[in-house]
């Protein structure tokens, strides 16, 4: 059985990473291949690096950063972040990133899925979805970090990104990320139902329990979190420590 | 010397980054000069295996892999071109290794790509010396090598399947040793020592 994967994500803003309480109020936490290199080491089974610089300059430093990332680390990882094109993800490939993730971009132009797909195999294709329940009960994908709502239903659009080639769906609540309560495990639940691709649950970790819950009641493959890393709180090693006493196949 | 084959079937940087964190020097290239003088030969290979195939034969390297004598590595697609047949592409492969290629077959259990870290077991050969059998390592791939005579490390995702196959001095594995950790940097040592 293919173990439940505990990813660390790192914000990286001119080479350093930083992470953001609903992606404002940004606080510095370090060196990304230092804290990378730091993951790996307590048991990290994969690393997401997003880029938020918005600059062109940003944006060339982060292609340097991904190539030190290649260079230095010997588990897989995701880069994602203003990848709008078929060149920024062959950019980012020859850089040495294992997986891109799309999101905005592929809300603008879902035939982006397609193309990195044909070209690079699904195993290469995150799609990210930041969706929020809206007050009719609906699930709606958002762009821009949340801050704008499409029409897209969540799972309608799950759908149709598996059937344009992605191999993974990262799906982030927008009414839980950075809230710290947990996870929308129902949500999440029925996301597995109707997808047949892997699942990343992001956005909303607080403590051990949350990440329990949603890997088995809302039986996502892996879960993603920051900032309970990022400032101490537990480790990686001490999580899949207590995730295993809980009957979790991790990886330790 | 070491060769990277270099057949145009994805990037070789993550390859080449594990090599050169061992202290390995090796040239990545398509030359069947090269190859052929090689002493230890990494087939790496990420996406569709008709189309490595293709790149093999564009190459004129189709003959020159099945003539190497010294030790082959194939990584993923690299390894499974050197079975019999691949059901990617229904595509007639090196028949290095006496297996099959098939697809997952997706249900609720079973993802499709197979993607994470599986427990390897039933290891048998000198490629995973000083590894126990329930170690974790990293797989990315929707298609699987079925078990047979070769199979020398098996792991289960829906069905058990052949997670690394040994002919001679042939190799493969179907999963990443470049990304498994220091597990994977273990067999990678391993394969250059043997």
């Amino acid at each position: 059985m293919v173990a439940k994967r505990i990813i660390p994500c790192l914000d990286v803003k001119d080479g350093r990473t930083v992470k953001g309480v609903n992606f404002v109020d940004l606080r510095d936490v370090g060196d990304a291949v230092e804290l990378g290199k730091y993951y790996a080491q307590s048991g990290a089974d994969e690393l997401v690096y997003l880029d938020i610089s918005a600059t062109r300059e940003g944006r060339n430093t982060f292609t340097r950063l991904v190539e030190r990332i290649a260079d230095e680390i010997n588990i897989p990882f995701t880069v994602g972040g203003g990848i709008s094109s078929l060149e920024d993800a062959a950019r980012l490939l020859d850089a040495g990133a294992d997986k891109i993730s799309i999101n905005s971009a592929a809300i603008a132009n879902p035939s982006l899925i397609d193309a990195i797909a044909a070209r690079y195999g699904s195993q290469f294709v995150v799609v990210a979805i930041d969706a929020k329940q809206m007050e009719d009960g609906v699930w709606r994908a958002t762009t821009h970090g949340g801050s704008r709502a499409t029409e897209l239903e969540l799972f309608a659009w799950a759908r149709e990104a598996q059937q344009r080639g992605a191999g993974e769906i990262l799906f982030t609540s927008m009414n839980h990320d950075g809230t710290r309560q947990g996870y929308p495990c129902d949500t999440f639940a029925r996301l597995a139902e109707e997808l047949s691709i892997p699942i990343i649950a992001s956005g909303g970790a607080g403590s051990v329990d949350d990440i329990a819950k949603v890997l088995t009641e809302g039986r996502a493959d892996a879960a993603l979190a920051a900032s309970i890393f990022h400032f101490g709180e537990i480790t990686v090693a001490k999580l899949k420590e207590e995730l295993k006493q809980l009957n979790i196949d991790v990886r330790c | 010397m070491i060769a990277i084959v270099d057949y145009k079937m994805g990037n070789l940087r993550s390859v080449e980054n594990a090599l050169r964190r061992l202290g390995a020097e090796f040239v990545v290239t398509a030359d069947a000069e090269v190859i052929k003088r090689a002493d230890r030969v990494l087939l790496p290979g990420v996406g569709n295996a008709a189309e490595a195939m293709d790149n093999l034969r564009k190459a004129g390297l189709v003959e020159v892999i099945r003539s190497l004598r010294r030790p082959v590595l194939g990584i993923c697609v690299g390894m499974q071109v050197m079975c019999r047949h691949s059901e990617e592409g229904d595509v007639d492969c090196l028949g290095i290794f006496d297996s099959h290629v098939k697809r997952f077959e997706p249900s609720q259990q079973v993802k499709v790509p197979h993607m994470g870290w599986n427990r390897i077991g039933n290891l048998e050969s000198k490629l995973f010396k000083g590894i126990d059998g329930g170690e974790y390592v990293y797989f990315v791939h929707s298609y699987y090598p079925e078990l047979c005579p070769d199979t020398i490390a098996t792991t289960t995702h829906g069905k058990m399947f052949s997670a690394a196959l040994k002919y001679e001095n042939f190799y493969g594995t179907q999963f990443h040793p470049e990304k498994s950790g220091d597990v994977g940097e273990r067999i990678i040592a391993n394969f250059l020592k043997l």
